[in-house]
């Protein structure tokens, strides 16, 4: 716990209703969503300005105390999870205003303490579209997703946070403020600062405010269903429809596993003895939207898909989409613990990756499901177990790093939006090289000289 | 329980429950308390990591999540909403009785919930004392709710702005109720809960009038009393078991079809808390609680799918604008929603319109109201910010906790909107 002298001078700078120093205080900013050892930090401090965050940072740098900054907590890879029990948890919850919407220009200025979800449905009262949708969006913040460079459902056409970012306002460990870019769609002016802090995981800056570009909401958009017997035909659709240069907006795989359990919850009626489904929206102009379900509708009858549904109303459209969203939940709820992986591989890679993990799963006797983003080739492979059985844990662990080596071999990535953190970090020199470790240490000790932000996230300082 | 390593082995019966808890922190969505605190702590997510460390030990101080597990309405919605399905309420119910069973219960709540509460004769004395004595103490507020503060009891009572007692509860004008029931007709046991019996008699009335328009013979015996959820939020489980077994005794022996009552979260704890606490009395009455569980029905409920009423159709062309609130243990532990919004379209003189997040707990919380009366106003505030924006005339609820909170907050905004039961609505279109 920090000295009665600090916390004292915290009360005396940003109010004492915003510094947290009881046990049970501090216990409750220990973990995030990630399935990793908690971590108690010494102090929780809430400032509620831009200049409050700034005092914050800089006192804490003076007296060369760690600190780790928070949002809603809902990373799963461990980026919040204080690095030691000196570590001061920073949250942002107390800067969250939406400065300025911007119709004409269309850009918004935000705090970062902004949920996300209630930023987008701002922004909708105003016709205007912010795209990232992560799966956290009704509590994560818009602060987080920047530092995670969350994605979300509609990665595959309209991207993922970073492609949002037109600037940033953060502050260094020293406590200084920095800026990079600004309300306009073109800006070289200097380093891409803005760029850099994008899934930096809180280890390069604190945001305090971030400009957001937006755009106009999609005109029309048409969902289908597709059912295919074998999961590869499903994967190999995928590819398919990438290559025939259709870009949906959403493009979702769900596997038997998955299906049957989701079915199992919901009564919805799924086709149970599928190997998998694929979900898929189109969006945009009504005609562009027309063409495009019709090419997709082709690719996946070219790929052997046993049935292609489209939904008759809204009702049913918002039903097969409800199929999807309680993916996570119903596997959830199978057993005690869930460790939902990011393995992510090139799209025409699907096929052998959804292969491998079945394979991998069935060689460690575990269950998994597995269904996700396809259409980026970010699937979510879910193992369910009980962490309290050492054994059975043991055994994911293996099968995880086993899955993570064949994402690689087949050029794919650690993760595609859920971060590294200190559960991913040990995979970082096999994905990239030695050489990028030493560039990203040498980058964080010249920033943050007293390695302050985050030490044992992403690659360490 | 002597230490606290005993505590923590009588938590360790929760553990498989808390672990199913993912840490995903989706209740932050819709957790009323972390809505205004903010604090990881005031949501599911903290308190049950809260309850698992003191469980495995790794925190040592009883006293501190008892506090925090105060810091919760009980409204559900974290349950509600729990992407694992973790039965959020029933650890909390637990994990308060367990650690208050080690801290000890304080003297005063014991003296209510053990002593006054089972004790219909002396509850119904200190009320009936009470309310000719609320003329010394209290004052009308001025405000369309027609409410009354005490300003001499702030140290208790703080500013609250409250419906004050009536002078005449609804036991003492009916008497004991057991009416015959119509050939092939049926017959109901009437709960009215305090509330409906001491401070909202015209909303019980209204419930009564509506239960003979349709020709329902109403059982209300003598001797009933608080169903118990009080004492239960607080972690006296054996206060809540006291009570059960009062009112059990007193509905012993009534036939009806149904045990009705206006008071959603009265209810809901015949419905599902009875049973589940009545083992711990008696096998018999276990199998009572059971049965009267199995009757257990919302009034509004009861109205719409055994009685069949219906929407009027087409409201009148200047009829009264009425927006609903969704009390929390109506929509999230009976399932009742479309009901009441029926209850009240069967009265063409009013029109219905939704507000803005209707079932979003108003922040009453039952005793949580008295423990943090700051976080209670402050979450009722959001509430009364809806209710104004829908621009209705009256707002309705379906629980007299919820309706007293409605009053209070609108109240000290000095709004224009009155507080009316669903049932009351209906009521004023029978002759």
């Amino acid at each position: 716990m920090a000295s009665q002298a600090l916390i004292r001078d915290f009360e005396d700078l940003i109010g004492k209703e915003n510094v947290f120093s009881s046990e049970a205080d501090r216990q409750s900013y220990s973990y995030d969503s990630a399935v990793l050892a908690p971590v108690v930090p010494s102090l929780v401090l809430r400032p509620t300005s831009t200049e409050q965050l700034g005092v914050c940072v800089k006192k804490l740098y003076d007296n060369g105390i760690p600190m780790t900054v928070r949002g809603a907590g809902t990373n799963l890879s461990g980026g919040t999870i204080p690095d030691n029990t000196d570590t001061v948890v920073i949250l942002t919850n107390g800067l969250n205003r939406i400065i300025e919407i911007n119709s004409d220009d269309l850009y918004a200025v935000v705090e970062p303490g902004v949920i996300t979800a209630q930023f987008a449905a701002e922004v909708a009262k105003k016709n205007l579209f912010y795209p990232p949708d992560p799966g956290s969006q009704a509590v994560s913040t818009i602060g987080g997703n920047i530092a995670e460079n969350a994605g979300g459902l509609r990665g595959l056409k309209y991207g993922v946070t970073k492609d949002y970012l037109m600037g940033v306002e953060f502050f260094d460990a020293t406590g200084e403020i920095v800026k990079s870019g600004s309300r306009t769609v073109k800006c070289v002016t200097g380093y891409n600062l803005a760029g850099m802090l994008v899934q930096s995981e809180g280890t390069l800056g604190i945001i305090s405010q971030a400009i957001l570009k937006l755009v106009p909401p999609p005109k029309a958009s048409k969902a289908l269903m597709a059912v295919f017997d074998e999961v590869q035909d499903a994967a190999e659709a995928v590819a398919g429809i990438i290559a025939a240069h259709v870009v949906p907006c959403t493009l979702e795989l769900l596997d038997n596993n998955t299906i049957v359990r989701v079915d199992d919850y919901t009564k919805a009626g799924l086709p149970r003895e599928a190997g998998a489904i694929l979900l898929i929206e189109v969006d945009g102009h009504p005609a562009q939207v027309a063409d495009d379900a019709e090419a997709v509708e082709r690719v996946l009858k070219a790929n052997r898909a046993r049935a292609v549904h489209v939904p008759k109303d809204a009702e049913e459209k918002f039903k097969l989409w409800e199929a999807r969203r309680m993916a996570l939940p119903v596997l959830a709820r199978c057993r005690p613990t869930t460790v939902l992986e990011d393995a992510t591989v090139p799209r025409s890679q699907i096929p052998a990756m959804m292969k491998a993990v079945n394979e991998i799963a069935a060689k460690h006797k575990l269950e998994v499901g597995t269904f996700g983003h396809a259409g980026d080739g970010n699937l979510h492979p879910t193992f369910l177990c009980d962490k309290r059985d050492k054994d059975e844990f043991h055994r994911v662990e293996e099968a995880i790093d086993e899955m993570f080596d064949v994402a690689l071999k087949l050029h794919g990535t650690l993760s595609g939006e859920h971060g590294i953190g200190t559960a991913k970090s040990k995979w970082m020199e096999k994905e990239t090289s030695r050489g990028t470790i030493l560039f990203s240490q040498r980058l964080r000790r010249a920033l943050d000289p007293k390695g302050l932000f985050n030490a044992t996230k992403l690659v360490g300082i | 329980m002597s230490n606290l390593h005993e505590l923590s082995q009588r938590l360790m019966a929760l553990d498989d429950r808390i672990t199913a808890c993912m840490k995903c922190g989706m209740c932050q969505a819709v957790c009323p308390m972390f809505g205004a605190s903010g604090m990881e702590a005031d949501v599911a997510r903290g308190k049950l990591a809260l309850i698992d460390n003191l469980a495995h030990e790794m925190i040592q101080d009883p006293e501190a999540v008892a506090d925090k597990l105060g810091r919760c309405l009980l409204c559900g919605s974290c349950q509600a909403s729990c992407p694992p399905g973790v039965q959020i309420m029933d650890v909390f119910m637990e994990a308060r009785e367990i650690v208050n069973a080690y801290l000890g219960l304080h003297p005063v709540k014991k003296m209510i919930f053990r002593a006054l509460l089972p004790q219909p004769s002396v509850f119904n004395l200190a009320m009936r004392v009470g309310a000719p004595m609320q003329g010394l103490m209290f004052r009308s507020t001025g405000a369309p709710q027609g409410t009354v503060c005490a300003p001499m009891l702030n140290f208790m009572l703080g500013d609250r702005h409250m419906r004050p007692l009536a002078k005449k509860p609804l036991h003492v004008r009916h008497g004991a109720l057991d009416e015959r029931r119509q050939p092939g007709g049926i017959k109901v046991a009437f709960y009215p809960g305090c509330m409906g019996d001491k401070m909202y008699v015209d909303m019980a009335e209204a419930c009564l009038k509506v239960l003979r328009h349709h020709n329902v013979a109403v059982f209300m015996p003598k001797g009933l009393t608080c169903c118990g959820i009080p004492a239960l939020s607080s972690g006296d489980a054996d206060g809540m078991v006291k009570q059960m077994k009062v009112n059990l005794k007193a509905l012993d022996g009534g036939d009806f079809d149904y045990i009705l009552s206006p008071c959603g979260s009265c209810t809901s704890t015949v419905k599902e808390l009875w049973p589940r606490y009545a083992g711990r009395i008696g096998a018999v009455e276990k199998r009572k609680a059971d049965q009267l569980a199995a009757k257990a029905m919302d009034i509004n409920a009861f109205l719409v799918d055994v009685l069949k009423v219906q929407p009027a159709g087409t409201p009148a062309g200047n009829a009264t604008s009425v927006t609903y609130h969704d009390s929390c243990h109506l929509k999230k532990s009976l399932g009742v929603v479309s009901q009441p919004r029926a209850v009240m379209a069967a009265n063409p003189a009013y029109k219905v319109v939704e507000m803005a997040e209707p079932d979003r707990c108003c922040g009453c919380g039952g005793s949580f109201n008295l423990f943090h009366y700051d976080y209670s106003r402050k979450i009722g505030q959001r509430k009364r910010d809806n209710v104004v924006a829908s621009q209705a005339e009256v707002v309705a609820a379906g629980c007299p906790a919820c309706m007293m909170q409605l009053e209070d907050v609108l109240s000290h905004n000095k709004d224009r909107v009155r507080v009316m039961h669903t049932v009351e609505i209906y009521a004023e279109s029978l002759k």
